[in-house]
């Protein structure tokens, strides 16, 4: 180790920082790149009719696309509200 | 027909301008008969880089809206007499680029040179969309720098959606980095991106590196295409690219800067 690895090393590598954070940045805006674009408005449809029978908050529904080589799978995710709440607001 | 490539980035200021006419003069200078285009309109400067602004009359939107034809339009280079440039209008707005237009310039052109280079300009918009639209051939200009990078993996991620390639199911355009600005001495320090940090978030073909070099500034204050500065390191890093570009085995240069003294002294690592 030479004298100027010892200063060095006293300071944090920028460079290494800069790498992770476009790692998951790309990671993540890669993810939505090859989503169909009919995504947000099938969401947002969803939503629509899920709400005519259940009362659901906007971020209750979560649509994910995924892609690999053989297969495109559309997940939908509705988190219900707790049964008492549900039926309160059916009744009232 | 004509090969059409797009030099692009997303990020404003990373060298498209520069790359694009050094290049365009290096394929020139190599015999083949080019021509290149600025898309950016209403803020044109590739006719600055290639110090021809005082002989501009007539501009790409004239070509397009029929107000002039294309022999009218083109200027030859002063330097090379296979370098034709096709200037954008400094006062139309943006919108006066149709695709339609556009392609048609593209396939007159297209009968008469081997490479057409379009000087894409910065951002996603229409002139961006409408440079890389009819590529075959992209050189992505990235910096190695942290807004740069992602921009660069964002216009990727175009070029393989939005293109005519893409839309006729063709084979795609072919994406060659160029990563410019490169500081090889800042990256030993850790304090810049390197070459294999980027290309492990892109991995493209590199076609080149070109370092940070003050001779870039020079050859565009006297509107002299920095490649024909066969001194300067950049413009031999560009010499390179065209090379590589046109089928020659160079090995890469430019990676690992010049060893100072000091460094030296006290053992730098390679």
């Amino acid at each position: 180790m030479s004298l100027l690895d010892y200063f060095r090393s006293s300071k944090p590598k920028t460079a290494s920082l800069a790498k992770e954070r476009l790692q998951i940045l790309v990671a993540h805006e890669r993810s939505y790149r090859n989503q169909p674009s009919y995504l947000p408005q099938l969401q947002k449809e969803l939503l629509e009719v899920i709400r005519k029978y259940v009362n659901v908050d906007q971020d209750a529904i979560s649509v994910n696309f995924e892609q690999d080589e053989n297969q495109e799978t559309l997940e939908l995710n509705i988190v219900l509200p707790d049964f008492q709440q549900t039926n309160k607001t059916i009744n009232s | 027909m004509a090969r059409i490539i797009v030099v692009t980035s997303g990020k404003g200021g990373v060298g498209k301008t520069t790359t694009s006419a050094a290049i365009a003069m290096g394929l020139a200078k190599k015999g083949h008969k080019t021509a290149v285009i600025d898309f950016d309109v209403g803020l044109r400067n590739l006719d600055l880089i290639l110090g021809c602004e005082r002989r501009v009359v007539y501009d790409f939107i004239n070509v397009i809206n029929g107000e002039a034809s294309l022999n009218q339009a083109l200027i030859r280079d002063k330097n090379c007499n296979l370098l034709y440039i096709l200037p954008a209008s400094q006062t139309r707005d943006k919108d006066a680029l149709t695709q339609e237009g556009v392609g048609k310039v593209l396939d007159e052109l297209s009968k008469d040179f081997e490479y057409i280079v379009c000087d894409s300009p910065a951002g996603i918009e229409k002139g961006a969309n409408l440079a890389l639209y009819f590529a075959d051939d992209a050189f992505v200009v990235t910096n190695p720098e942290i807004s740069s990078v992602r921009d660069s993996d964002r216009m990727l991620g175009i070029l393989s959606s939005k293109s005519r390639r893409a839309e006729r199911n063709e084979e795609p355009i072919k994406e060659y980095l160029l990563l410019t600005r490169y500081d090889a001495d800042r990256v030993k320090l850790g304090e810049m991106l390197s070459l294999e940090d980027v290309q492990e978030i892109l991995s493209l073909e590199l076609l080149g590196i070109i370092p940070e070099s003050k001779s870039v500034l020079s050859a565009s204050n006297a509107g002299m295409p920095v490649i024909l500065d066969e001194k300067s390191e950049a413009g031999q890093a560009y010499a390179d690219v065209v090379a590589r570009y046109l089928g020659e085995k160079l090995p890469h240069r430019f990676i690992d800067g010049k060893q100072g003294f000091l460094r030296r002294l006290f053992g730098g690592r390679k």
